[in-house]
């Protein structure tokens, strides 16, 4: 916790002007942004604004056309996703497919099997299967209930979210970023995820959310970057990002 | 009205849970020892009692069902291949080449060639490890068939003619019983894979590659290492294959080393293993007394495949397992 707190305003993650087209389509245009460590960054824009492009061109999934990616002070443009992943930086995706055969704690060996675990524990990997367990407790899975050992595929929608956060706590990830993590959940169940984004805020890990859900973010966000047709076209505090006529239109999707 | 009615109902012993179970009686315990320890015996004990023919018949099969658990494995990792015969042929043509120009024994062209055979065929495919679906079934279906032309046009590695005189095993009962112990430490070594961490990582690529990339897991080096275990068994096959018929040649790569262990895997069931072996001792025995019928056998067996995949499409052990964990009995209801 002491590490975390010195390394506070330290630049974790640097975008520079990155771009992606894909045939006609800019997804991306010359987007920038650094982000501190401990920040809870939330980057919101109407459909089709190149939310989840950006994530990509983040996570190794996506290759830029032109601009650079760091990670703490190191280069990662074109890096294979794999590879960023072992650095740290987790993410969800907006379509969630779990390992729909596998029981749900079953779904977190695979993050820690990688290599980032097993590096950061020491070189051995011990018995997985409770720490997947204890892991899901974090998440809010009730301790020894059935929905720890329910095929995945058959989980309800809440406790899919809650699993996708659980992989990356399993990576024991630094950056993590949650594409609409908040979508199709009910007040209920935003009421019980919010407090484990929470609890990770205090932790020290730094959180980029994309969301649509803008009352729900704006609660816990510190800082909102705007896109709109590929433009990063505000950035600031949720408040005062709000207030300006530019992001209103894109909103309101008036000319 | 009273009225009958069919219930099914699951056996209570390890009904659902791979995990934890209790034993309480020696009838349940054999309920759950029978269908492992049956077919071993089973399979220990036919090499004693069958005729000389037939013996024959049952190392061809257990050559095929090895095979097929290969296939089986490749696809539970996403990699679905068409090309058992590239995998047959490499470990035939290495312990070919071993035997024949190196003079070594075959103790040591066995393994060399299971080895070695395993890593050609696995370097010789991973440029198309990126390659998903039928993408990379095709150039898998490809790869065989073109080794077999270059060495027809360039005669190399005995050309047409293949390499004749290659050491044989010497004793049939060692040629017979070391494939059987093969194949029983594959189909028990494969399911027990499966269930590990390791194993796990591996299916889950099928299921979600993208998820298990951004869990920080080089997916490419991992399909790399399934490619060279089911590389590995598949030429252990084709080198196995080359000792007891003392030559190896072209027909090493045929289509049939690739279609029939994919249709023993699907006729008998698909991610057990066990069904992978259970289809390919029904298909290689049916196609071998089909022989007499002389110019109708191949209309009768791809019927016989039709009829087992359009009543069975889950496979047949996966039926018999349903079938023997449950059973069913008639009731009478108000109706
Ligand atoms: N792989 C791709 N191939 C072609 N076009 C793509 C691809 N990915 C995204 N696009 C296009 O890029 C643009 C941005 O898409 P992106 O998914 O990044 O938007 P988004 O902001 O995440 O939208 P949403 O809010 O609907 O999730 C869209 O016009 C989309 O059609
Ligand atoms: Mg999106």
């Amino acid at each position: 916790m002491n590490e975390a707190t010195n390394k506070t305003n330290e630049v974790i993650l640097s975008v520079q002007e990155v771009s992606k087209s894909f045939g006609g389509v800019r997804a991306v245009v010359g987007v920038s942004f650094d982000l501190r460590r401990g920040e809870l960054l939330g980057i919101i824009g109407p459909n089709g604004s190149g939310k989840t492009t950006l994530v990509n061109l983040i996570t190794g999934f996506v290759k830029p056309d032109s601009g650079s990616v760091k990670y703490e002070g190191q280069d990662i443009t074109g890096w294979m996703p794999y590879r960023i992943a072992r650095l740290g930086i987790a993410r969800t995706f907006q379509m969630i497919r779990p390992f729909a055969e596998l029981p749900a704690f079953k779904n977190l060996i695979i993050p820690l099997f990688s290599p980032r675990v097993k590096t950061l524990s020491g070189g051995k990997y011990g018995d997985l299967d409770s720490v997947a367990k204890d892991l899901l407790e974090e998440v809010g899975f009730e301790r020894e209930s059935s929905v720890t050992y329910k095929a995945a595929g058959s989980l309800p929608h809440g406790y899919l979210k809650r699993l996708e956060l659980a992989k990356c706590l399993a990576l024991r990830a630094d950056l993590i970023i949650l594409d609409e993590l908040f979508s199709g959940l009910s007040i209920a169940e935003l009421a019980s995820i919010v407090p484990i984004i929470e609890k990770l805020m205090v932790e020290g890990k730094t959180v980029i959310m994309i969301e649509h859900r803008l009352r729900e973010l704006f609660r816990i966000a510190n800082r909102v970057v705007v896109l709109n047709y590929g433009h990063a076209i505000a950035d600031g505090k949720p408040s005062e990002v709000m207030e300006r006529d530019d992001v209103k239109q894109a909103y309101l999707g008036t000319e | 009205m009273k009225q009958r009615r069919k219930e099914r109902i699951d056996r209570g012993t390890k009904a659902r849970s791979d995990d934890i179970f209790a034993l309480t009686s020696y009838r349940e315990m054999l309920y759950v020892a029978v269908p492992p320890v049956l077919p071993v015996i089973a399979l220990l004990v036919m090499p004693l009692i069958l005729p000389p023919y037939w013996q024959k018949v049952l190392l061809q099969t257990t050559i095929f069902a090895l095979l097929a658990i290969s296939w089986d494995f490749l696809v539970s990792v996403g990699m679905v291949s068409l090309g058992q015969a590239l995998f047959f042929g490499m470990g035939a043509y290495v312990a070919g080449c071993l035997d024949h120009y190196a003079g070594l024994p075959i103790w040591l062209t066995i393994p060399l060639a299971t080895v070695f055979g395993g890593a050609l065929c696995t370097v010789l495919l991973l440029p198309v490890l990126r390659l998903r679906g039928v993408y990379f079934s095709m150039v898998t279906l490809v790869l065989p068939l073109m080794l077999e032309r270059i060495i027809e046009a360039t005669g190399m590695l005995g050309g047409t003619e293949g390499l004749t005189g290659i050491k044989p095993f010497g004793n049939s009962w060692v040629e017979m019983y070391v494939v059987i112990i093969v194949l029983l430490i594959a189909l028990f070594g494969f399911r027990r894979l499966v269930t590990t961490d390791y194993g796990l990582v591996l299916k889950a690529i099928k299921d979600n590659d993208r998820s298990v990339m951004s869990a920080g897991i080089n997916i490419y080096w991992m399909k790399a290492q399934a490619l060279f275990i089911s590389g590995s068994v598949g030429s252990f096959c084709g080198a196995y294959i080359t000792h007891v018929y003392m030559f190896v040649g072209m027909p090493d790569f045929a289509l049939d080393y690739s279609i029939l262990p994919l249709a023993s895997a699907v006729v008998g069931g698909m991610g057990t293993f066990a069904g992978s072996v259970m289809g390919a001792f029904i298909l290689v025995p049916l196609s071998e007394a089909l022989r007499n019928v002389g110019g109708l056998r191949i209309v009768l067996y791809a019927m016989s495949l039709v009829v087992f995949i359009v009543l069975l499409p889950e496979g047949i052990f996966h039926y018999i397992q349903r079938k023997y964990q449950q059973f069913e009995r008639w009731v009478e209801v108000e109706g």
